[in-house]
């Protein structure tokens, strides 16, 4: 495959950025906040320095990042921003508003703990409790992923059939700031592949003129969310199709999910973003001690690929998902989604809750060889367990 | 230009068409008409959650005849921020020529207290828009609430006139000059009663390059509780009493735009309005009393200000 480019040591934000650069979107509109700060200001120097000619927005709060970028998008415009935590908190009325009207807005979020208490570190709190705003939700465990997922991200957002937004999750600090060996295309190919927006309906367009957002009540509403409903059930078609398309330019694989020694797999291990990397590094050691574990890293959070996912577990003894974020009194997100995943299965897997990381936690290898050894125990339990945390004693 | 050119102007380009379902006298249909005539460019709206916007663009209707867009109650600045680039990105990138016009409206409460932040971010930055906010000086789409900009002594729903406190014990906040001290080129307070001064400030204010801001006195006779016919009658009254001054701070220099001959008394201007009913009740002398000697107070540090223009 063309796996032209080149390889460079790169941080999680510096490798989004450059994503960002080479798209030279219409309008970014951004407000700092850690860890997601560098990607803003990586991007505001190559505007600054003439590498991009992006309309910078340099609003006041992200609430008017994002009310600025649906703004830009209603008008044609391919418009982008970047957030995490208390900035996604913030913007959250307009992170609806942007997937109600239907903005193709493409977001990295370096993610971070919701407050209280206030922590800077990693945990998948803020995206998590935006999951049921109407967004497509891709996590990524890399910043060669992330880089890479703004590109697949962008063409998904802006096909004709979708028309939705979509955040670039990676973990904060984690994958943020860690430097990474990073492939970057070559700029013509990537610049081709992004191409342009081209917008069903425009505010700037003088000659139809447009009326957006306005007030549906109780005859039009409900018609109009079951539309997006539509969009987001036609993602995985789309999204596999434009995964082919950048394929040939990366020859990298862009499932829903990753399965790594899979196929004889007793014990499964299920998580998302860079958990994944420690999974597979214990996978690997355990493998070579002679014990069937395997790994399951999902990548497309929303829209949720159950059926897919049950197929994946289906031979599976026992699954424990990793979660870096709760749902206080309900099943934690990714396990919750697991566990509907496998309703319909005939001969269910047994299933067990982690959760682990929060504010940053590490996530260690004996934490994860302890979930792989529960599993291949058959110690399986309707109970939440913790990984990592100081009380608790499993 | 006489009220009788600037109706023909209107009706040479409708851009905020009837069969809207704002209340019979409502102000504010009349105050975005005047402006959308004060310039013949295209104009994008961007347009703030409140009565304007709940009651002209019920799904699948619409009175805007110019491209518009609702987001939120806070963010018409920010929204309109957006489309400007998104505007100056496509003029750049030779995807538009025209040369086009940007106004963001918004109530009271979405200009002076929830999306304030939003405002004042969109005038710092010096996008080239203009922003009106017609004001009501309350929370009229839901049903009448206290805001930032409901004068002193008014009962609303969320403050009213009872026993103890009789309605809102603060001044109106002064938004022209919040807005002036953001070193924009025009800011102006204008009223629906006078259309050749409205007209005259809005053409301003599209002209100039930067921000601009007018802030409209919007009669609402649904919640002050007037007769749809008196709209007129009361904001004029509400000009020559003084409690709403017209003038205009353009590049710094404030100036009075109208200055009644005499000075008619507050009362006149209050009592027919239901939010001040309880100001003429028997023992309430003092809070009228109050009222004039704001409004008085109000109206001799404009003079001063205006450096007595
Ligand atoms: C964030 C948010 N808070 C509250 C509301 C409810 N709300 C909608 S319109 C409105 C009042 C609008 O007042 P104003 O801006 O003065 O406009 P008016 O209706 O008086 O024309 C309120 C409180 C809302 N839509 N959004
Ligand atoms: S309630 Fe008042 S401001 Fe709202 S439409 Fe009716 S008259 Fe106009
Ligand atoms: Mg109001």
């Amino acid at each position: 495959m063309a796996a032209k480019g080149k390889t460079v040591p790169l941080t999680g934000n510096y490798a989004i950025a450059e994503a960002m650069r080479q798209i030279n979107p219409d309008v970014v509109a951004a407000y700092p906040i850690t860890p997601q700060t560098s990607i803003v200001e990586t991007f505001s120097k190559f505007a600054n320095d003439g590498r991009v000619d992006t309309e910078i927005v340099r609003v006041e709060s992200e609430h008017s990042a994002m009310s600025a970028c649906v703004g830009a998008s209603m008008a044609g415009a391919r418009a982008m921003t970047a957030t995490c935590s208390a900035g996604l908190a913030l913007m959250y009325e307009i992170v609806g508003v942007a997937s109600g009207l239907r903005c193709p807005i493409v977001m990295p979020v370096a993610n971070r703990a919701i407050s209280a208490p206030i922590n800077i570190h990693c945990d998948h709190s803020d995206s998590m409790g935006a999951r049921d705003l109407g967004w497509i939700q891709i996590y990524n465990e890399t910043a060669q992923e992330a880089y890479e997922n703004v590109f697949l991200a962008l063409k998904l957002a802006e096909h004709p059939d979708i028309q939705l937004p979509v955040m670039v999750c990676e973990d904060g600090f984690i994958t943020s700031h860690c430097v990474q060996n990073v492939r970057i295309y070559d700029d013509a190919v990537m610049k081709k592949f992004a191409g342009e927006r081209k917008p069903i309906h425009s505010l700037l367009d003088l000659k139809e003129p447009i009326s957006v957002g306005a007030i549906e009540l109780q005859d039009y509403f409900f018609e109009t969310k079951r539309q997006q409903q539509d969009a987001m059930e036609k993602v995985p078609k789309v999204y596999l199709e434009v995964a082919e398309e950048l394929s040939k330019i990366t020859g990298n694989k862009y499932g829903f999910f990753e399965e790594y020694k899979m196929k004889d797999a007793e014990a499964v291990i299920v998580t998302m973003s860079s958990a994944a990397g420690t999974t597979r590094a214990v996978v690997d050691k355990m493998r070579n001690e002679g014990k069937k574990v395997g790994l399951l890293k999902i990548r497309l959070f929303r829209p949720f690929p159950y059926e897919e996912v049950a197929r994946a577990l289906s031979k599976a003894k026992n699954v424990a998902v990793l979660d870096r974020s709760m749902s206080f009194g309900a099943h934690a997100p990714l396990y919750g989604e697991i566990r509907n995943a496998l309703y319909e299965m005939e001969k269910k897997p047994g299933l067990q809750s982690y959760v682990f990381g929060l504010g940053g936690r590490d996530l260690l290898e004996s934490h994860v060889r302890q979930a792989f050894n529960d599993m291949l125990t058959g110690k399986v339990s309707r109970e939440k367990r913790y990984l990592g945390l100081r009380e608790a004693s499993e | 230009m006489n009220p009788k050119e600037i109706a023909e102007r209107i009706t040479k380009t409708p851009r905020f068409t009837s069969g809207h379902r704002m209340c019979g006298g409502c102000a504010a249909p009349i105050i975005v008409r005047t402006i959308l005539a004060a310039t013949e460019k295209p104009v994008v709206a961007a347009n703030a959650t409140g009565c304007l916007e709940v009651a002209s663009t019920i799904y699948p209707f619409s009175s805007w005849d110019i491209p518009w867009i609702h987001s939120a109650f806070e963010n018409a600045p920010a929204t309109i921020s957006g489309v400007i680039a998104a505007y100056e990105a496509a003029k750049k990138r030779g995807r538009i020529k025209e040369d086009v016009k940007f106004v963001a409206f918004g109530g009271d409460g979405s200009s002076y207290d929830i999306g304030i932040q939003s405002l004042s971010g969109a005038l710092e930055r010096g996008h080239d828009f203009v922003y009106v906010c017609y004001d009501n000086e309350g929370y009229m789409n839901t049903g009448g609430q206290r805001s930032g900009a409901t004068p002193f002594g008014a009962s609303t729903t969320t403050d009213p006139a009872g026993k103890v406190r009789k309605g809102k014990q603060e001044n109106k906040k002064d938004l022209v000059r919040i807005a002036a001290a953001h070193n924009i080129p025009y800011a102006a307070k204008a009223s629906v009663s006078n259309l050749p001064d409205l007209f005259m400030k809005a053409e301003k204010a599209f002209k100039v390059k930067g921000p601009a801001v007018l802030v409209v006195l919007s009669t609402c006779p649904t919640l002050w509780g007037t007769m749809p016919k008196d709209t007129i009658t009361m904001a004029k009254r509400a000009v020559d009493s003084c409690a709403w001054p017209l003038y205009e701070i353009e590049n710094g220099r404030c100036r009075i735009t109208y200055k009644p001959s005499s000075k008619l008394p507050v009362a006149e201007f209050l009592r027919p309005q239901r939010r001040f009913r309880h100001v003429f009740m028997p023992g309430n002398e003092k809070e009228l009393n109050e009222i004039q000697k704001r409004v008085d107070e109000g109206w001799e540090e404009l003079l001063r200000i205006c450096d007595g223009s």
